[in-house]
């Protein structure tokens, strides 16, 4: 049996005292690919944040257990060096920030907290040419300012050239196909997809099958008013694109018992 | 409505009694009389000698000077102190072109000009060559208030950079002011001339450093003139105990360009009043602020771009960061009169506060009576953005390093239009010392 890498249990989560995450669980193992779908506002990058630690939720009940360890008390760099990734639905822009520096603070921070030596300047521009390649991204987007008048699509791609470079155990993609051409979409997953190992696990959201044609999912979970009302394989993807969310509503009735 | 501000932003002669301002006299009373000095030197010492004794210390009543109480400083006794041992650490850019003060007095040890191209004097005042009218410049521009009127009158020596004409000088100048006031609160009044002669371009450093408690009584006039270019950074890293009160003062002819990279962060207590006067057509103005306080600071920023003629550009924007308890003020003045028809004025302020016990003042002023104008102007407030650390953190970074970034982001803006690289590094680890808790 392969190791478990994250497993949520009855996970509730508020914001501002208002409860969003109602009861959440979900168990991605080693090698796993898990997508999350789901209506506008059922709580998908609630979920992603708070497994990454946002200061913003506060979580109720439950626990996130990582690699064996309940991560709820870490700090979310402490999260992010432990090997948790999360890809945002809106990576942000910072003028002035450097990407470049940027990135080398990150992986360097990782170094660190993994007991190695720093890397400096020269060995890092090395490092960083390779992983553009798995992106295909031009290097004079490592002179810009992060994410600064990047369009929509080379946002994601610069996500992704992060993810490559960090090479972390659990990978949340949130949204990450939205916005995207179909060039953009292949060249983001092939991405993801050259970067996947047995030991890793990933969770994927998305509000289109389109994606999970190039980013096989193992399991489909749809998660409706802040909880995963009904999960199976990627067959249900399928079923949710011809069927829209309708069909599954007097299902969520029954379960939730009202 | 019509404005005439230049002159009356300057502190006018009080038409009532002499006011006795033992403040000011004390200081005076102790600064020497160079015999040697020319007549006109003296003459002009000598008349702002008499107008300060018309004038008192400013206080919070007066509209310049509201956001400052300078009760600390006229309650200290300072005492002109003489030449001290001391080090340096030249800029390795302008290794031979440095001209180091020790508390006002001119150190010939620590200096060095042997850099220097053909047509350049950089040296005293006492040095100058006679074929030099320094008279011309002296003293013609930097208005009257009292603390210029104070250097002007009790000043001693005066550094001086001059560029013949068509001179263009590749190597930066640095000058340096350095103050010690380790074992007695000591005065020093630096008083620099920068003339830039037509077709003349430079590039120079002047920095304020120190020890201990003392007050630094800066003026700087600095003359750009026909197409002449100045690129001019004024470091301000005083000590933590001490009292800056600056003024720099220049006056461009038609055609120049002059650029300012106004940096604060050291000082107790700051003012600097950064005066621009356009008198040509087709003037190119830029000042670039960054004020970083911390602690227990005080920094005043108060500056004014005076433009009179057609086809000008003013770009002004001051950046402060304010932690702790620390304030920042700053007030600028842009007056673009009637003359001055096809010019183009811009001003910004960013604040960027991170303490909810710092206090920031801003007064961003565009006075226009010209109306073929391109203007603009604004300040604005602002915090760290918590989903932007959440974002550094969520790649590893700790709250303090992500922090960190963006606070060397905002500087940067600044920072990185400095054309010194080693000077560049140096304020940013600066900031980043001010800001670490
Ligand atoms: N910081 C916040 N402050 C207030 N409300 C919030 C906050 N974060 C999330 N919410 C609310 O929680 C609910 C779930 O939001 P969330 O962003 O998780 O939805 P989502 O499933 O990702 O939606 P989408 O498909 O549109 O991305 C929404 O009603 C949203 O308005
Ligand atoms: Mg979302």
């Amino acid at each position: 049996m392969s190791e478990t890498i994250l497993s949520v249990r009855n996970l509730t989560a508020n914001v501002d005292g208002i409860p969003i995450l109602k009861g959440v669980n979900l168990e991605i193992k080693a090698g796993e690919v898990h997508a999350i779908m789901g209506r506008n506002g059922s709580g998908k990058s609630t979920l992603s944040k708070v497994i990454a630690g946002h200061p913003d939720y506060e979580i109720t009940g439950g626990e996130i257990i990582y690699q064996g360890q309940n991560i709820i008390d870490l700090e979310p760099n402490e999260r992010a060096n432990s090997g948790i990734f999360l890809a945002f639905q809106y990576p942000l822009a910072i003028p002035g920030v450097s990407n470049l520096d940027f990135m080398r603070v990150a992986y360097n921070a990782k170094r660190k907290y993994q007991g190695l030596e720093e890397v400096d300047t020269f060995d890092f521009e090395d490092l960083i040419e390779e992983k553009l390649e798995v992106v295909k991204m031009n290097p004079s987007f490592l002179e810009r300012s992060l994410n600064e008048g990047f369009s929509g699509g080379e946002k994601k791609r610069n996500e992704i050239l992060q993810m490559a470079l960090l090479d972390p155990t659990l990978t949340i993609l949130d949204e990450i196909d939205s916005g995207l051409d179909i060039d953009a979409l292949r060249i983001v997953s092939d991405g993801v997809n050259q970067l996947k190992t047995p030991e890793k696990g990933y969770l994927v959201i998305t509000h289109y099958q389109r994606l999970l044609d190039y980013i096989e999912p193992n399991f489909v979970h749809v998660m409706q008013e802040g909880k995963i009302i009904t999960s199976g394989g990627k067959e249900l993807a399928l079923e949710l694109e011809s069927r829209g969310y309708e069909f599954l509503d007097d299902k969520s009735g029954t379960e939730v018992g009202v | 409505m019509a404005v005439q501000i230049p002159l009356s932003t300057i502190s006018q002669v009080d038409p009532n009694p002499i006011v006795e301002d033992t403040f000011f006299a004390g200081l005076l009373e102790q600064c020497l009389v160079n015999e040697a000095a020319p007549q006109w030197l003296q003459d002009i010492r000598q008349q702002s000698k008499s107008w300060l004794s018309h004038l008192s210390v400013p206080t919070r009543k007066d509209e310049d000077w509201r956001f400052i109480d300078l009760s600390p400083l006229t309650a200290t006794k300072f005492v002109v102190s003489q030449d001290i041992e001391t080090v340096y650490q030249s800029l390795p850019e302008a290794k031979h072109s440095c001209l180091v003060f020790v508390n006002g007095i001119y150190n010939p040890n620590l200096s060095d000009v042997s850099g220097l191209p053909e047509g350049v004097y950089l040296g005293s005042l006492a040095n100058l060559p006679d074929d030099y009218d320094a008279a011309k410049y002296f003293s013609q521009q930097p208005g009257a208030d009292a603390f210029t009127a104070l250097n002007t009158a009790g000043g001693n020596e005066v550094a001086v950079i001059w560029a013949d004409k068509n001179t263009v000088i590749e190597t930066p100048i640095h000058l340096v002011f350095i103050a010690d006031g380790k074992s007695e609160s000591s005065f020093a009044q630096p008083r620099t001339l920068i003339v830039g002669s037509t077709g003349s371009s430079m590039a120079l450093v002047e920095e304020y450093i120190g020890t201990g408690e003392y007050f630094t009584n800066a003026v700087t006039e600095v003359f750009v003139e026909g197409n002449a270019r100045v690129n001019h950074t004024r470091l301000q890293q005083e000590s933590d105990h001490s009292y800056h009160i600056g003024k720099t003062a220049i006056s461009q002819d038609r055609d120049s360009q002059y650029t300012l990279h106004e940096i604060n962060l050291g000082a107790k207590l700051l003012r600097h009043n950064p005066e621009v006067w356009q008198q040509g057509e087709q003037t190119e103005t830029n000042l670039n602020g960054l004020t970083v306080a911390t602690g227990e600071q005080t920094s005043d920023s108060h500056s004014i771009i005076a433009l009179s003629k057609p086809h000008g550009t003013t770009n002004q924007l001051h950046k402060c960061i304010v932690g702790d308890r620390a304030h920042t003020v700053f007030n600028g003045k842009v007056f673009v009169p009637k003359a001055a028809q096809l010019t183009d004025a811009t001003q910004l302020n960013r604040n960027l506060m991170l303490s909810s016990k710092a206090r920031v003042d801003t007064k961003p002023e565009l006075q226009i009576t010209a109306d073929n104008v391109k203007c603009a102007h604004g300040a604005t407030v602002s915090q760290l953005e918590a989903e932007e650390i959440f974002y550094l953190r969520s790649r590893g970074l700790s709250e303090d390093d992500a922090n960190q970034l963006l606070i060397d982001a905002f500087a940067a803006e600044i920072v990185d239009r400095i054309p010194l690289e080693s000077l560049r590094s140096k304020i940013t680890q600066t900031i980043e010392q001010k800001v670490k808790h």
